[in-house]
């Protein structure tokens, strides 16, 4: 590949506080048009914000996760701006004083470690949702404006132009997902509109110390969309420049349906925002205290999580990945093993057959119908050797859709294990009986041939023998 | 015809609230064909609150000083269910679903209020021409304006149609008028009284205040109206002072200083001389007056400007026609908002939005609004290392007394030049006082401003109230402004 691709990106996310950033609105998602309102967020003439601290202490947090600088003083600016779905017809944001300044995160992709570095997180409202009348925007003669988002609380997190790929962009903001979420303080669900995400792309040559002409790319709602935009956009610029062309500055957005991104609007044609402090707020002052009670809430973060799964837990590097992603996912193995379980055996129950439930369900492991300590039982009831790996696994689906103890489950069906040797060594002797043919083939040296035999003991079980028991008593008749 | 006589009366039952009111509403209807000082009446809620206070008394509960007195408020200042239209055809049909926070404390004084008083279109303007609605004349002849942009708070109460008035300062537009039309205007310290509910101009300057015959009077409506607000994020913390206990009728030992760069070239000689003797008359008392140097006060009027526009074009970009206020209907939404803008607006609001755009522009904002920013700090510094040397501030209000009409509306920078003296405080911040000190030799009134530090209004009392006692003859009622009880 000739072209090195550059992409920054703009992470907006909802915070899930109760009220809105600077008034006592509801932060609900949803709700009939314009019933989450006041006057305050339809910014009628004398009204005035007032800041939710909820939202200073929720950007505090992310900061910290972040690794960021705390600005102890920071304030908010307007960004004056002409948009039906602005009510005052200006952002409050912050511009030049946001309240965190240099972080880092760390991603994986392709097995390397990689630092992307966060130039800043700043605080601002959210904006209202235009409602056009008719199926789509041309055929559309009016439009109506939903203010039940406006004012919604709104972290924007801009990463430095770190990252080299679609790939990369999208382990970022999996891996900003992911610490948010931890972090309890956005729902981060992109379907939604908790978690946006703006690309600033360009290319330059392989080995290219300039940057190249950016453009900026909007409307991916997904993860894919995101790789796919940055994939489509770089190689977009690429081909331009190989034609001999120039890249404009300008903003595109991603259309989903037909995989390119399309222009929207020229440089010439963006705003000028005239930002300057917004004076019906006072800076913020964040004490020292402030930022130490911030840090002491600060729950265990993935990176922290996964070294600790490695290293207590014994799990491989791919397993604790996996499992750290979520929150939730990684307290579901803590409490099963809090319980009782073997991490490792706990582990994998949760990346097989429970995974599978869970996404089926498409629900998060915080709700799974089988609970840590349920899991952990079942897991007991197999090592005591009261249920086989095999019934384990018919048990663990009729748990889950009946939500009861793993021993109800095993007696009601009757699925104990059976180890008396006698009632085995019964069902061993019919099978060797009936399988003459089975039989020659292992003597003659066809070692495979027990597995065979072994299956229809278990079949004649009804897979409730124990099937070391089965084992042993087939070499011990075959060899007799 | 003050509050404080007027609660006399009330306690005394020489007189009862309704018949008050009745009185003054009657004094009103034969004032208001000359002097166009409001823009809407409340006759009947005013009337079932002084009854009310009528109830109070005849109960022998004890009342506030405010209570049964008939005041109005400047027409930005929001009242729940009734028009706030800010003198623009903008907000014509605009009704607020809220009360600005110093209504609810004026509720909470049984206020009697009679109506909603004209302005300035946006509080923009030296001479409330630039009203929409109303031309307000000046009650000591209606050939003069009555100064702005609170022109009708001030011509309200200098004709007796109101007892009191709320206006909103953020050039001088309460100490200019007041001024003009030979009445008491206080601007307080920014952040003392809340802005809540007061429809902004500029944010960072804006700040509501009472327009009253005497000192007295504009104490007892700031104790009602001052104070912590929590939906104020810039209203200063803590409990106010009883403001009237700072009515002390004692200068002796208090240091005035005049600043000689406010006694300068454009400043009427009339002005001058009238003032001088106002320092003459404090020597008398006891004070010492002394001069002092406030060299970057030239660079006020320019930085006010620059940062009130820039506000204001923040401020006013709301009015888009799309969810309230005027509509002008058009094929789509840039035209919607380009005609309802254009017509909504006058020419002045039109001129400083344009002007408030450019400042903030980027390629312009460094050279603007950042020294504008700048310029204002240090006129902050400069005020605060002249209260190390002085208590108070000693200035002419505004440099002439109220011109005629049509003399300055085309000719926006000799306007401009009428609030030279007024807004290096709302760029500071400080409490600032007019009080009348004489007349002109065409009868026109003559206002001296007086100014202290930040939340120094009670030695501003104390200043202004000694002059008003040593000085009868300077608190001549206009003739039209004789009520008859």
């Amino acid at each position: 590949m000739k072209y090195e691709t550059v992409v920054g990106l703009e992470v907006h996310t909802e915070l899930k506080t109760k009220s809105k950033i600077f008034c006592g609105c509801t932060t609900e998602f949803g709700g009939d048009q314009n019933t989450h309102v006041c006057p305050v967020c339809l910014g009628l003439p004398g009204v005035m914000p007032v800041l939710n601290q909820k939202v200073v202490e929720y950007a505090i947090r992310v900061g910290l996760a972040l690794n960021c600088e705390i600005l102890q003083f920071n304030k908010f600016d307007r960004k004056n701006y002409y948009y039906p779905d602005l009510p005052k017809n200006w952002q409050t944001s912050q511009y030049d004083l946001p309240i965190c300044l240099n972080g880092h995160i760390d991603i994986e992709v392709g097995g390397k470690t990689r630092r992307i570095r966060i130039t800043r997180i700043h605080m601002e409202e959210d904006a209202g949702k235009l409602v056009h009348s008719g199926n789509t925007i041309s055929t559309s003669d009016s439009s109506n404006v939903d203010y039940n988002r406006t004012g919604v609380p709104l972290l924007e997190i801009v990463s430095e132009p770190d990252l080299r790929s679609g790939e990369e962009a999208r382990a970022y903001v999996e891996k900003i997902r992911s610490i948010i979420k931890y972090l309890d303080v956005s729902d981060v669900r992109m379907e939604e509109g908790s978690l946006r995400c703006d690309a600033n792309i360009s290319v330059r040559l392989m080995g290219d110390e300039k940057l190249g002409t950016k453009t900026e790319i909007k409307n991916m709602n997904s993860l894919t969309a995101l790789q796919k935009g940055v994939e489509y956009e770089a190689i977009r610029q690429a081909e331009t420049l190989e034609d001999g062309g120039t890249i404009v500055q300008e903003t595109r957005t991603w259309d989903d349906s037909k995989g390119m991104t399309l222009s929207m609007r020229k440089k010439e044609a963006e705003n000028d925002y005239r930002y300057f402090p917004e004076p019906d707020l006072v800076p913020i002052v964040i004490t020292d205290e402030q930022i130490e009670a911030a840090r002491q809430s600060l729950p265990e973060l993935p990176d922290a999580k996964m070294a600790r799964f490695q290293a207590d837990y014994g799990l491989s590097e791919e397993d604790s990945a996996i499992l750290t992603t979520m929150r939730e996912t990684a307290d579901y193995l803590d409490e099963a093993v809090k319980a009782g379980a073997d991490a490792k055996t706990a582990a994998n129950w949760m990346l097989g057959d429970l995974s599978k439930m869970v996404n089926e369900a498409n629900i998060t492991f915080a709700d799974a119908k089988v609970k840590p300590a349920q899991l952990a039982a079942m897991i007991e009831l197999i090592n005591k050797g009261t249920i086989s790996g095999k019934i384990a696994k018919k048990v663990i689906v009729s748990m889950w859709e009946t939500g009861k103890d793993p021993q109800a489950i095993v007696e009601e069906q009757g699925l104990v294990q059976i180890t008396d040797t006698g009632a085995i060594e019964e069902i061993v002797k019919q099978v060797i009986a009936d399988n003459p043919k089975s039989v020659e083939d292992f003597k003659s040296g066809k070692g495979k041939a027990i597995g065979f035999l072994v299956g229809q003991v278990m079949k004649l079980s009804k897979g409730r023998a124990n099937p070391g028991v089965v084992n042993e008593l087939l070499q011990k008749h075959l060899n007799a | 015809m003050t509050i404080h006589e007027l609660h006399q009366k009330l306690v005394a039952k020489e007189l009862s609230a309704v018949e008050l009111t009745n009185a003054v509403i009657a004094h009103k209807a034969k004032t208001e064909p000359t002097v166009h000082a409001y823009l809407a009446d409340s006759h009947e809620q005013a009337l079932a609150v002084a009854a009310k206070v009528d109830e109070k008394i005849a109960a022998g509960e004890a009342i506030s000083p405010l209570a049964g007195i008939p005041g109005a408020v400047k027409d930005n200042i929001c009242i729940k269910d009734q028009q706030a239209t800010c003198a623009s055809r903008m907000l014509e049909n605009f009704v607020p679903p809220y009360n600005a926070s110093v209504v609810e404390k004026l509720t909470g004084e049984d206020y009697v209020s009679l109506g909603k008083l004209n302005m300035d279109e946006f509080a923009m303007g030296s001479s409330s021409e630039s009203s929409a609605f109303a031309k307000t004349t000046n009650p000591w002849n209606a050939e003069y304006v009555p100064g702005g942009s609170s022109g009708g708070a001030a011509a309200s109460v200098a004709a007796g149609s109101a007892v009191w008035a709320l206006g909103s300062d953020t050039g001088g537009s309460v100490r200019q008028p007041a001024s003009y039309c030979g009445v008491v205007g206080l601007k307080p310290t920014y952040g003392n009284v809340s802005r809540y509910g007061l429809i902004a101009y500029a944010s960072s300057l804006d700040q509501i205040g009472p327009v009253t015959r005497d000192v007295t009077d504009a104490a007892i409506v700031l104790n009602a109206i001052s104070g912590h607000d929590h939906r104020d994020s810039t209203s200063i913390p803590g409990e106010r002072p009883d403001y009237t206990k700072a009515l002390v009728n004692d200068v002796k030992g208090l240091k005035i200083g005049m600043p000689k760069e406010y006694f300068g070239e454009g400043l009427n000689s009339e002005v001058r001389e009238a003032l001088e003797k106002a320092a003459k008359v404090y020597e008398g008392l006891g004070a010492e007056i002394v001069e002092v140097s406030l060299p970057t006060s030239k660079y006020a009027l320019s930085a006010y400007y620059i940062i009130a526009l820039a506000e204001a074009s923040s401020n006013l970009a709301r009015y888009d026609g799309v969810s309230y206020g005027l509509r002008v209907p058009a094929d789509n939404l840039v035209e919607m908002s380009t005609k309802t803008r254009s017509q909504g607006f006058g020419a002045e609001v039109q001129r400083r939005i344009l002007l408030g755009t450019y400042v903030l522009s980027s390629g312009y904002y460094d050279a603007y609004y950042l020294k504008a920013l700048k310029a204002r700090r240090l006129i902050k510094n400069e005020f605060d290392a002249a209260f190390e040397k002085v208590d108070v501030l000693l200035t002419p209000t505004a440099p002439n007394t109220a011109f005629k009409f049509g003399e300055k509306i085309n000719d926006p920078l000799s306007m401009y030049l009428e609030d030279i003296c007024t807004t290096p405080v709302n760029l500071a911040g400080i409490p600032g006082i007019s009080i009348p000190a004489g007349f002109a030799s065409n009868g026109m009134p003559i206002g001296m401003q007086l100014l202290a530090p930040a939340m120094g209004e009670e030695v501003l009392f104390r200043t202004a109230y000694t002059f008003e006692q040593a000085c009868p003859e300077c608190n001549k009622i206009a003739s039209i402004g004789e009520v008859t009880l």
